[in-house]
């Protein structure tokens, strides 16, 4: 399990990202994760809770998009994506292929941040 | 009052480790040492592989070193040190794999030369799953499968195996008591990472252990563009 591990790295990037824009309280991290990257979601969802608390993201939103993996296809000619990661074949022709176009990803995309408005309009 | 700011990051998550692990192989190139990552489950038989993998490189005349990951104990590396080569443990105190800053960690408190070896092996912890997301600075990453696993392991372990370079099947001296279906091994292993190298070895009787060697032998002058001796 070392969800926890890449939980805490996650939330110290954020962290950092956070406390230099200023921000007051992250309420949604936004991250991909493809189906390679050898992270399960849940464990990661649970490890996010803990890795945050008493940090900026406490109590934040961990939004997880998942990439499945997408692979080319020297047959087709194209890039198909892959409904398990059990068989790198074309879903299409069955031609294997190790060309990966998608599916090791884990990234941070954006933090959604509340922040004081150091001046506010007065109608 | 307050509102709502998107910050765009764009950064992955493991870039601390992938940045030294990148440090790492640049110090490991410049010394030509070739890095050889070996993963498995508990019990696969990677300390054998390795002993016998330090021994027979001895005897040809190679410098080969290794790094020992474990979760508790020094037990592994006392049992390689036998060899002869230089041995260090690392106890990752629990902690399920290896992280590119312990290598660099244990690599400056060792001492180890880099100038003096050709090969670095690191044993990482006995677990098919967390290793695979922590590059440590390889050249090699050889996935280490026993006879006794089941043969839909790499199934089971995708990320794993597809994350692998060589995957080497070890105890085959017991295949056949144990009923081994090794075409299922392999078109399992091939389904997961197609083309991928499957190498046989047995470090009991020997077999398959020079292919290993040559390989090992191989892959040093060919990262490293050496000339064959």
């Amino acid at each position: 399990m070392h969800e926890l591990s890449i939980a805490q790295n996650l939330v110290e990037i954020a962290n950092t990202a956070a406390q230099r824009a200023n921000v007051q309280r992250v309420t949604a991290v936004r991250l991909q994760l493809g189906a390679l990257a050898g992270v399960v979601k849940d464990s990661l969802l649970f490890c996010y809770d803990i890795a945050s608390a008493g940090t900026l993201l406490e109590g934040s939103k961990l939004l997880i998009e998942e990439l499945p993996v997408v692979i080319y296809c020297p047959q087709c000619q194209q890039t198909v994506a892959l409904e398990t990661v059990q068989a790198f074949c074309c879903p299409v022709c069955g031609t294997f292929s190790n060309d990966i176009r998608q599916g090791r990803e884990l990234e941070i995309l954006s933090l959604e941040a509340e922040e004081e408005n150091e001046h506010p309009s007065h109608p | 009052m307050s509102t709502p700011r998107i910050l765009e990051i764009r950064r992955g998550v493991l870039e601390k480790n992938d940045i030294l692990a990148h440090h790492l192989r640049d110090q490991f190139n410049a010394a030509h040492v070739l890095v050889i990552n070996l993963v498995s489950s508990p019990g696969a038989g990677k300390t054998a592989l390795l002993e016998d993998t330090l021994r027979r490189l001895i005897q040809a005349g190679h410098r080969p070193a290794a790094l020992v990951g474990d979760l508790a104990t020094d037990n592994d590396a006392n049992r390689l040190s036998r060899s002869g080569a230089p041995v260090r443990q690392i106890q990752t105190g629990g902690n399920c794999h290896l992280e590119a800053d312990m290598i660099s960690g244990h690599l400056s408190d060792w001492g180890l030369d880099l100038s003096q070896i050709e090969f670095l092996f690191i044993e990482n912890v006995g677990n098919l799953v967390c290793p695979a997301s922590y590059d440590l600075g390889e050249h090699l990453r050889a996935v280490v499968l026993s006879v006794t696993e089941g043969e839909d392991k790499p199934l089971k372990y995708p990320t794993m195996f597809h994350s692998a370079d060589i995957a080497v099947l070890t105890k085959m001296d017991i295949a056949a008591a144990v009923e081994f279906d090794k075409p299922a091994a392999l078109t399992n292993i091939q389904s997961v990472h197609p083309g991928m190298m499957i190498l046989e070895t047995s470090a009991k009787t020997g077999a398959g252990m020079e292919n290993w060697i040559q390989h090992l032998i191989t892959s040093r002058e060919a990262t490293f563009a050496l000339v064959a001796e």
